[in-house]
């Protein structure tokens, strides 16, 4: 009465390397609210790729349509090259760790494991989930129902449930949402380790900007249903092309400004800002009128006193007033006021000899201005700041 | 302190004589099993295993028991099944007049069992349908049904969704999804249901005696048979019944405590 078959073509043992993935121009509307709006996107097979955004931006959905728990409204799902969007999840070569990891508490951990392999009638059922157990350091705990384990290994059976059935893609959505810091920490490693080991593709839902950088080899940042920016972490942090990606992705200053002169043969921007002239590199501007808004990230820029001399090789904003300053241990971080301008952030390394400057303490703020970037002047510079209210 | 004392002689006493009221009728039917009785059964008149020897001794005491077990068998398996159905469909599926059936469904419970006899006798002669074992079974699964769609959406209400979703991402067919994870899950409601199904149809003499025509059930045998006097076979079949509750209530509690270890 159980037993219908599952030998079914489209549920191929995948290749080692993993699949591909490909979204194109899929969209998903509930009611009025449009979730994912035309999103586009091609994940590279064996990467580990992150899909990092605010809760609400459509991550998660874009993940269940991935999984096909979740059916688009429009556009397509391809994975390693095969249309899939009408596929049911049954039948698609990818599994989930779910964000509750959703273990079933009437089995043991071992049939936990066993679920997937069972439903495709494998051979060596055991030994296989066994094997998965010991990826995760658990196969001691067997024996065990769901509600017997803490919660980081609960996470890490459900992490081993879905990657007993090496799926050509491994979909997680927040899986260490619900666990302390110092453990997430340590899962992070653990799932790199993993990743690295079975060398499937992982795609990878998360609002934690910290857990997407440290993990993924590819990141996506994503904001109201929509694709905002795709690259290498290091490459996103350096070179933002919108407010938001600035913001979310660590922190960013952002001051408007006007672009007025180019010089260096046309390498290097001169923009005024509120009365005082800013280099930006030409390469690092995306904005495409003259009105800009610069941007310099909180560690690239140095105190230096409100007079002190500095050489042609710095940019120099005067005249501001040190407002508050927090000792964090590795650094110093300082809110400086400068006029018009607002607030500006700086972060001073704690390496030793720096004196650290008391509120009220007037100073100039100095950077490279290879460092600076400028984006589009017309984006709202406070977009994808974290409103610490919005976090979950 | 003094009234602390007097408390803790009053309510031992009082709760004593609670239990006693509730637990001297069921004393008696017991004891008058064993009673040497004859025909009427009412007076003591000796100590003997006769009816225990021989239950189906009086006369169509046994068919009546056999008429209960097989509506109570019947009635339990297609309310169960029915209002387990009813239960998860008025739980997951989004309908419009979801919550008119949500109510509707609570009205069986609600109505008064001879209202429900009355109606459902004259439902029954208008239909022309021939009043027996039939008309009991339709008559005991209406009543029934509420009682199990109550219990089994305690349950599925609890249920978290993920775990079925899951289950598809495990590439379990929608069939392997619901008997792999659905069915097991739900089943301590399911099973409950089902046993309160049971006690109710068995229990059943209202409703019973208008529906049933000439096919006769054990309330209703016992029930013809007060006037002329009941037999001590239907002292004995009740204390197997009272019994076998006990055995299967304490079956649970043990199970149940073996598990949570």
């Amino acid at each position: 009465m159980t037993a219908v078959g599952t030998d079914d073509p489209t549920v191929e043992r995948a290749t080692a390397a993993g699949a591909a993935l490909e979204i194109e121009g899929v969209s998903r509307r509930f009611g009025d609210f449009l979730a994912v709006d035309d999103l586009t996107l091609a994940v590279a097979s064996g990467t580990f790729f992150a899909l990092l955004g605010p809760s609400g931006c459509g991550k998660t959905t874009t993940l269940r349509m991935v999984a096909g728990l979740e059916r688009p409204s429009a556009g397509t799902v391809r994975l390693a090259g095969q249309d899939v969007t009408g596929v049911p999840a049954h039948r698609r070569p990818v599994n989930t760790v779910f964000q509750s990891y959703a273990l079933f508490p009437h089995l043991d951990v071992l049939e936990n494991v066993a679920f997937g392999l069972r439903r495709r009638r494998t051979r060596d059922v055991r030994a296989r989930a066994l094997e998965a157990l010991e990826l995760v350091e658990l196969a001691h705990l067997a024996d065990r129902r769901p509600a017997q384990l803490s919660g980081g290994q609960q996470q890490r059976v459900a992490l081993a449930r879905a990657v007993v059935n090496r799926p050509a893609l491994l979909l997680l959505d927040e899986p260490l949402g619900a666990l302390d810091l110092k453990l997430r920490r340590r899962m992070q490693l653990e799932l790199k380790r993993i990743q690295a080991e079975v060398g499937i593709t992982f795609v990878h839902v998360t609002h934690d900007q910290e857990e997407a950088m440290t993990m993924a080899d590819t990141v996506a940042v994503m904001n109201r249903g929509r694709i905002e920016q795709v690259g290498a972490p290091a490459d996103l942090y350096e070179h933002p092309r919108t407010a938001f990606v600035a913001n979310f992705l660590g922190q960013s200053n952002l001051v408007p400004g006007t672009v007025v002169e180019v010089l260096d043969g046309g390498r290097v921007l001169g923009v005024d800002v509120a009365g005082t002239r800013l280099r930006v590199p030409a390469a690092r501007s995306v904005a495409a009128g003259p009105r800009v808004l610069v941007g310099v990230r909180p560690e690239k820029i140095r105190l230096v006193g409100a007079d002190e001399q500095v050489g042609t090789a710095h940019d120099v904003l005067r005249g501001g007033t040190v407002v508050d300053t927090s000792f964090t241990g590795v650094s110093t971080q300082y809110q400086v006021d400068v006029g018009a301008l607002g607030t500006v952030g700086v972060f001073a390394q704690n390496a030793g000899g720096t004196p650290v400057h008391p509120p009220g303490t007037p100073v100039a703020l100095a950077w490279d201005p290879d460092f600076a970037f400028a984006l589009d002047g017309d984006e709202e510079p406070a977009a994808g700041t974290v409103d610490l209210d919005d976090e979950p | 302190m003094t009234r602390l004392r007097l408390g803790g002689a009053v309510v031992p006493t009082f709760a004593a004589l609670g239990f006693l009221f509730l637990l001297v009728p069921v004393a008696y039917t017991v004891l008058f099993s064993f009673n040497d009785g004859g025909k009427t059964n009412l007076v003591w008149r000796g100590f003997t295993l006769d009816a225990w020897r021989n239950p189906c001794g009086a006369p169509r005491v046994c068919s009546a028991l056999v008429g209960s077990l097989q509506v109570g068998a019947v009635s339990t398996v297609v309310a169960t099944t029915l209002g387990t159905l009813l239960a998860i469909g008025l739980v997951r599926a989004r309908f419009g007049g979801r919550p008119a059936v949500d109510l509707l469904v609570f009205l069986p419970m609600a109505t008064p069992e001879v209202v429900l006899g009355a109606a459902l006798v004259s439902q029954f002669l208008s239909l022309r349908l021939p009043l027996g074992f039939g008309t009991v079974v339709l008559a005991h699964v209406m009543f029934c049904l509420s009682f199990v769609v109550v219990a089994v959406k305690a349950r599925v209400s609890t249920l978290d969704p993920a775990l079925e979703q899951a289950a598809a991402d495990l590439y379990a067919t929608p069939w392997q999804a619901f008997w792999r994870v659905t069915f097991p899950l739900l089943l301590p409601g399911i099973g409950a249901a089902a046993l309160l199904a049971f006690s109710l149809s068995f229990d059943d003499f209202i409703v019973t005696s208008f529906t049933s025509g000439g096919f006769t059930t054990f309330p209703k045998f016992v029930y013809v048979s007060a006037t002329r006097g009941i037999p001590p076979q239907a002292n004995v079949i009740s204390s197997a019944m009272f019994v076998l509750a006990l055995l299967v209530v304490l079956v649970v509690q043990v199970v149940a405590r073996a598990r949570r270890r």
